[in-house]
């Protein structure tokens, strides 16, 4: 047994030894049961763009069935059809704030092993030609030792295409919603990789406003992507 | 915790001292006794090279590979699972880190662990550090003379004193003692809860000494202090800085977490130092080590107040499982939450986990509507607690976190399923311990409600036994 304990809390995992081990279906899980169910998922009705959860947002926000972020950039001709949805694993509620944390911040990468299997069910049977990570600055790159986005694809088993480098190093997050919509060109295009007509997916940790994600795609489309889907981990 | 294991320390890169130069007074503060990454001494970073090339600091790394595995400097650990690898985008390669202590900054193969090299000013000496005017019971003052003797001796002795006894005051003349000879003293707790509960008290009867608490949030981690009152966890980042380290509630934690803190003391003491083991329920091997004679032991068998600790009793609760997945409080169970209830007795239930607890806590709730449930993780655990001392409610479910350090007035405790895991014999002695700890209710009652005995249990009930009867002997109790 390679972990004996929960990847997440460290509590020691306890066989929980059942004859549904024999069937071979269930798999040794990396976390124990109290964090798997501390790990929210989404249930729908969704935002059709970006898998939001409708039920959690007041109704005069709710524009059919988008929810309002996603309205506003459907509505500005630069940003209307750039991204063609997004799919979110998990809340990003509280446990899931620490764990991205602790990953991205403390720099545990292993955390990225609990969503590995997750990302790899999710690609099976869909058409994707590349996996695009976000990139980040060299300086953020330096800081932290590793780009989350890519380490995400590569631990679910696929190869990182990394077709975009980051221009302007200044984070989002300071940002307020209105700048993030008029903020275009954070991203370059390596013009070494073919990205024409190709379906693309972008694997990135967390979709807050979209604003990352859809700079990304925008170049992406820019250089004749077809298509371009993203999932992330939580949001 | 006993044994302590011997560290080995990481060899360290350095210069030899130049005498003529003048090391940073700030540097020094912060790095004497302490091994830290770079990253923790950022705002250093300008004079790091002209302070090794002086021979003021040295490295070491950060990871080690002992024996072909990798090896933590800092936690010590050698689990395999405790180690993760990837491609390090800061050195181009591949780089292991340590996941064991990674919320303290991270240990990775590429990086490095800091160390004052130059030489280490002692504190300076002074006469009666101590002002406290308070009085020590016979059981204190016994214990609290091996304190000082051990510390005067630089040796290692276990202070074993019942729930109740008052530990603390045991400690001050040991402390005056370091302290008055500019020694550097430490008393290190498993819970951040006893560092700030200490930590007033020990400045008020050390007005003069400089003190620093350390936990996790704590805003005194860089303060260069004489006494230090420190959770275990934070003591890793110390290396050979104490003369005297005490070690309180050495068996609070399970073994897994014990050996990083146990690796954590070894690696603070200095070469020649004492320490002292102090706690109310030691482990069977610290247990052996002191009866075996190889351990120099005191015993504190009674509470201040004079009266024998309350017994446990046993009793059978069936299948308690069963009788709750068909939505039935066991029938002992809840004839005895009944009568608490009846009598306004207050109480505290443990459950051996929080999803047990929870999911049964609606059975409790529709005899006794405002019934609340505590564990670790409950944000709003004090204010629970607080409402349970204020007599706003009777009683609680709590899990083991309710074990030690509370003190309810009249308090009846039972144990819902003491044979599980768990429930170890220190676990056990310590819930029993929160009965009868005032001197105007000194009984109560603590029952195991059980689906078979444990030894656990048995040695429980024993330890406490022994202890009244160790007390009666030595005089220490009034018997009605």
């Amino acid at each position: 047994m390679m972990n004996k304990e929960c990847f997440i809390c460290r509590e020691l995992l306890t066989n929980n030894f059942s004859w549904a081990l024999f069937s071979f279906k269930v798999k040794n899980s990396i976390i124990c049961h109290v964090c798997r169910s501390k790990l929210q998922t989404l249930v729908g009705p969704f935002c059709r763009k970006c898998s939001r959860m409708l039920q959690e947002i007041p109704e005069n926000l709710i524009h059919d069935d988008l929810c309002h972020d996603c309205y506003l950039w459907e509505k500005h001709s630069m940003w209307k059809g750039i991204l063609d949805s997004n799919k979110s694993l998990y809340s990003y509620n509280d446990f899931m704030k620490e764990i991205i944390a602790r990953f991205k911040y403390r720099g545990d990468l292993a955390i990225a092993e609990v969503f590995g299997e997750d990302i790899k069910t999710y690609v099976v049977g869909k058409e994707y030609d590349m996996f695009v990570p976000i990139p980040l600055s060299d300086i953020r790159l330096n800081e932290r030792g590793f780009n989350q986005s890519e380490v995400l694809i590569q631990i679910a088993g696929l190869t990182p295409t990394k077709v975009l480098i980051r221009k302007n190093s200044e984070k989002q997050s300071k940002k307020t919603k209105k700048e993030r919509l008029e903020v275009s060109g954070l991203f370059e295009i390596l013009d070494n990789i073919d990205v024409n007509r190709k379906n693309i997916l972008i694997i990135d940790d967390i979709y807050t406003t979209g604003a990352t994600i859809r700079n990304a795609a925008l170049e992406l489309k820019k250089a004749g992507a077809n298509r371009i889907e993203s999932l992330t981990i939580a949001r | 915790m006993y044994p302590l294991q011997r560290v080995h320390f990481e060899k360290i890169d350095q210069k030899s001292v130049n005498p003529h130069f003048s090391p940073s007074p700030a540097l020094q503060q912060l790095l004497s006794g302490k091994a830290l990454l770079l990253d923790e001494l950022n705002e250093f970073v300008s004079i790091l090279g002209i302070h090794y090339e002086n021979g003021y600091i040295g490295y070491k790394e950060a990871i080690s590979i002992r024996k072909g595995s990798p090896y933590c400097n800092r936690c010590g650990t050698t689990e395999p699972f405790h180690f993760y690898n990837h491609q390090c985008a800061k050195c181009n390669q591949m780089c292991t880190y340590c996941r064991n202590c990674i919320m303290m900054g991270k240990m990775q193969s590429c990086a490095k662990l800091v160390v004052w090299t130059g030489i280490i000013h002692p504190f300076p000496s002074r006469q009666n550090p101590l002002h406290w005017k308070g009085q020590l019971s016979e059981g204190q003052k016994t214990a609290s003379d091996m304190v000082i003797e051990t510390i005067r001796a630089k040796e290692t002795c276990l202070v074993w004193a019942v729930c109740g006894a008052g530990k603390t005051e045991v400690l001050f003349e040991g402390i005056a003692v370091s302290i008055a000879k500019g020694e550097r003293v430490c008393i290190a707790t498993p819970r951040t809860d006893v560092v700030l509960e200490l930590a007033p008290r020990l400045r008020k009867v050390f007005p003069t000494t400089s003190i620093a608490a350390l936990y996790g949030g704590s805003e005194e981690k860089n303060v260069y202090a004489q006494l230090i009152i420190s959770t275990t966890h934070q003591l890793l980042r110390y290396e050979r800085a104490f003369d005297t380290i005490i070690v309180d509630e050495v068996d609070a934690f399970p073994y897994s977490m014990d050996k990083s803190l146990q690796f954590a003391v070894a690696k603070s003491l200095k070469d020649i130092s004492s320490l002292i083991f102090l706690t109310a329920t030691p482990s069977t091997q610290l247990q052996k080590a002191a009866f075996s004679k190889k351990l120099k032991y005191v015993t504190i068998p009674a509470r201040y107040h004079r009266h024998p600790i309350p017994i446990p009793q046993l009793k059978w609760l069936g299948n308690w499982k069963k009788s709750f997945s068909k939505n039935v409080i066991p029938y002992a169970l809840h004839q005895w939450f009944k009568q608490k209830l009846q009598y306004k007795i207050p109480f505290l239930i443990f459950f051996p986990n929080i999803e047990l607890m929870n999911k049964h806590l609606p059975l409790f709730q529709k005899e006794y509507p405002i019934l609340e449930a505590v564990h670790a993780e409950d944000p709003d655990r004090k204010a629970k607690v607080q409402r349970l001392r204020n007599n706003q409610t009777l009683g609680l479910l709590t899990t083991t976190i309710l074990e030690r350090g509370v003190t309810i007035p009249k308090l009846h405790v039972a144990v819902v399923g003491a044979e599980e895991d768990i429930f170890t014999e220190s676990a056990l002695v310590q819930i029993a311990g929160r009965v009868g700890r005032s001197a105007d209710c000194p009984t109560g009652e603590v029952i195991f409600f059980h689906y078979g005995r444990t030894r656990a249990m048995i040695r429980a009930m024993k330890q406490i036994k022994s202890m009244n009867v160790e007390a009666r002997k030595k005089g220490f109790i009034y018997d009605e």
